[in-house]
């Protein structure tokens, strides 16, 4: 995989500033749990939450293999961050997809005005099965109205706008499914208790509450009874964020272990002497490696429009699997200290749990992955 | 203000190693960057032209790979950015520097109109020796502040805040003038993704010494009087003693003894 030297630019800027600002203090905001402020300035300053956003709106628009570049780096430093990037993307992909002009408009404003977006699908008994989802819009002269419960939403508290899927038809299943894009401050839209995650703890996790949410008919995305469709289409490209994030989180926890097998001496030597300690560090660096190439692929594949989603589904399946395999490894060669929150080891093992449940859970990417390869 | 930045791009010295056969620096593989103490430059003309309006021009002397620390320089708030570059320079010390910038400055002055103030960092972090800013306010005949830590624009003058040994001065100074920037109470600024794309793109013009008719006797190896005989590096002396004892007054006794063990007092 060939970085450009424009990639390498914006890259080089997004690592200074993670090295500088954000590595001193993510161990105490992972205990605390939340991102600190002035942190989520820096990003909107910087512009990350614009990555996916036309440039006629005033965005970036990356390319794909940018964008999965950029996800390895935030994955290096961390993937709650990265999360919040990530989902924001993911927002951004429906609208572009299926979004008219004046939509655009109206979504992307929010995002330059300094505001990231959310994605809201799952609910409390509709997480792979988005058949469940009972989240309903009923449409009232020139509004919808929204009610229900969404859970496990990424920006969730923080976000300006959302994307949310709701029911137009209950009978219908996944096809009744519409999505709509919804301001946080419209009245009825209520943020729900805050998550207490295992991992990705700078991310910000809450529900999303739906109590007679009025929301321009116009807010409708596309038609309605096709809001399953666009989700698929969705995350069949923005997964590879998560691929993204993967790897480069991977290669950190590498990276800490080669660095700390070459310092942490028992029975007189550095255990980096040991054949044990090699074996796993190269089986390590071999699949990362295998995963970033994969990740990389899938990313070509979307930018030269080819066949990507069995691609993409393979990247975040292999990518999100091997850096749970090389974190908890990466704990074993750290020994006791490995489990200790004083290192950082501890904090990569449960971030990378967290990469193969969502965004579709592993189980769902190989139903995509064998779907695909079935039906031909 | 009408503001010009006069940048280097340096080796990063954190990274840098020395060849102890050639005791010549090894730059291959070692990241360059605008020079420290240019960036603090920069981040004042820059703070300084968002407070009272103008523009802010970078220019640098060097190969064509000096293009990417001006595009740094666009990326953090730089209107336009010009590169001069020609073989007849190599070899330049401070003085034969200083005046080949005095005169780039003067031929940008056509183009820009007069420059308000000219920003330097106060030394550059490969070379150390603090000269060229100085010199440059020489050869134009302006008024020179050396260390600046920050800078007010009042009406027509202008407040230099001047570090020195016991803490600072502010030193009014009138335009044009030379100041030359050290470390300030502030951080220079992180470029935004989208400055970093436009910059990318945006152009940097390239002049010679012919497109800006310097006297080229007065360049390069030839206008230079400095000559340096030899160049090496200092043994390293680790005969140093640490004395960290738990508490600071037991430090001193085993200071003491050490001391008087050896006869020194």
């Amino acid at each position: 995989m060939e970085i450009t030297n424009e990639m390498r630019d914006l890259g080089d800027l997004i690592e200074k500033y993670f090295k500088n600002e954000v590595d001193p203090v993510v161990a105490e905001y992972d205990a605390k749990g939340e991102l600190p402020e002035k942190i989520y300035n820096d990003l909107i300053e910087m512009g990350l939450n614009l990555l996916a956003v036309p440039t006629e709106f005033d965005g970036l628009m990356v390319d794909h293999k940018t964008e999965t570049y950029i996800a390895e780096i935030l994955g290096r430093h961390d993937c709650g961050i990265a999360s919040a990037i990530g989902v924001n993307t993911s927002a951004c992909a429906t609208m572009n997809f299926f979004g008219k002009d004046e939509q655009k408009k109206d979504f992307f404003g929010i995002l330059t005005s300094g505001k990231l977006a959310g994605f809201c699908l799952t609910e409390p008994n509709a997480g792979s099965d988005s058949a469940s989802v009972k989240t309903t819009a009923v449409l009232d002269g020139d509004e919808y109205v929204l009610n229900g419960t969404k859970c496990f939403i990424t920006n969730g508290g923080i976000a300006g706008v959302y994307i949310v899927f709701a029911s137009t038809d209950l009978s219908k299943g996944t096809k009744g499914l519409s999505a709509f894009y919804v301001e946080s401050d419209r009245e009825g839209l209520i943020i729900g208790k805050h998550e207490d995650k295992m991992g990705i703890r700078l991310s910000n996790t809450t529900q999303v509450i739906f109590e007679d949410c009025r929301i321009p008919k116009d807010h409708l995305i596309g038609e309605e009874g096709k809001g399953f469709k666009y989700a698929m289409k969705t995350l069949g490209t923005s997964r590879n964020f998560v691929g993204g994030m993967a790897v480069g989180l991977a290669q950190r926890a590498i990276d800490e272990c080669v660095e700390y097998a070459k310092s942490r001496v028992q029975f007189g030597k550095p255990i980096a002497y040991k054949q044990g300690i090699q074996f796993m560090l190269a089986d390590m660096q071999t699949q990362t490696a295998a995963a970033r190439e994969l990740t990389y692929h899938a990313a070509d594949l979307i930018d030269k429009n080819g066949d990507y989603e069995m691609y993409v589904s393979m990247s975040k399946l292999f990518a999100s699997d091997v850096a749970m395999k090389v974190t908890t490894d990466g704990v074993q060669i750290f020994g006791g200290y490995g489990y200790m929150k004083e290192y950082p080891m501890e904090k990569l093992m449960r971030d990378a749990k967290i990469l193969q449940i969502y965004e579709g859970t592993n189980q769902i990417q190989r139903v995509v992955i064998s779907n695909i390869m079935l039906s031909k | 203000m009408n503001i010009l930045v006069c940048i280097k791009q340096v080796p990063d010295t954190t990274e840098i190693k020395i060849n102890p056969e050639t005791n010549t620096l090894m730059r291959e593989g070692v990241p360059s960057i605008v020079n420290t103490f240019d960036s603090y430059a920069l981040e004042l003309g820059v703070r300084l032209k968002e407070e009272h309006g103008g523009k802010v021009t970078v220019m640098s002397m060097g190969p064509d790979q000096a293009k990417a620390a001006l595009k740094e320089c666009l990326s953090v708030g730089a209107d336009e950015a010009y590169l001069l570059s020609d073989r007849a320079f190599g070899g330049s010390d401070t003085l034969a520097t200083s005046f080949i910038l005095a005169s780039f400055a003067e031929h940008l002055e056509k183009e820009k109109g007069k420059f308000d103030l000219i920003l330097c960092g106060k030394q550059a972090i490969d070379g150390d020796t603090g000269q060229v800013g100085p010199e440059m306010a020489e050869h134009l005949d302006i008024a020179q502040v050396t260390y600046a830590t920050d800078i007010k624009a009042e009406g027509n003058k202008t407040l230099v805040k001047r570090e020195n040994d016991q803490g600072y001065d502010w030193i009014e100074v009138l335009s044009p003038a030379v100041i030359t920037v050290t470390k300030s109470g502030f951080e220079p600024r992180y470029a935004t993704l989208k400055s970093k794309i436009a910059a990318n793109k945006a152009e940097i013009h390239v002049l010679d010494s012919q497109s800006i008719n310097i006297d080229v006797e007065k360049c390069g190896l030839k206008g230079s009087p400095t000559k340096v005989k030899k160049s090496y590096t200092p043994k390293k002396e680790n005969n140093g003693i640490i004395i960290n004892e738990e508490t600071a007054s037991a430090s001193v006794q085993k200071l003491m003894s050490l001391i008087t063990d050896k006869k020194v007092i």
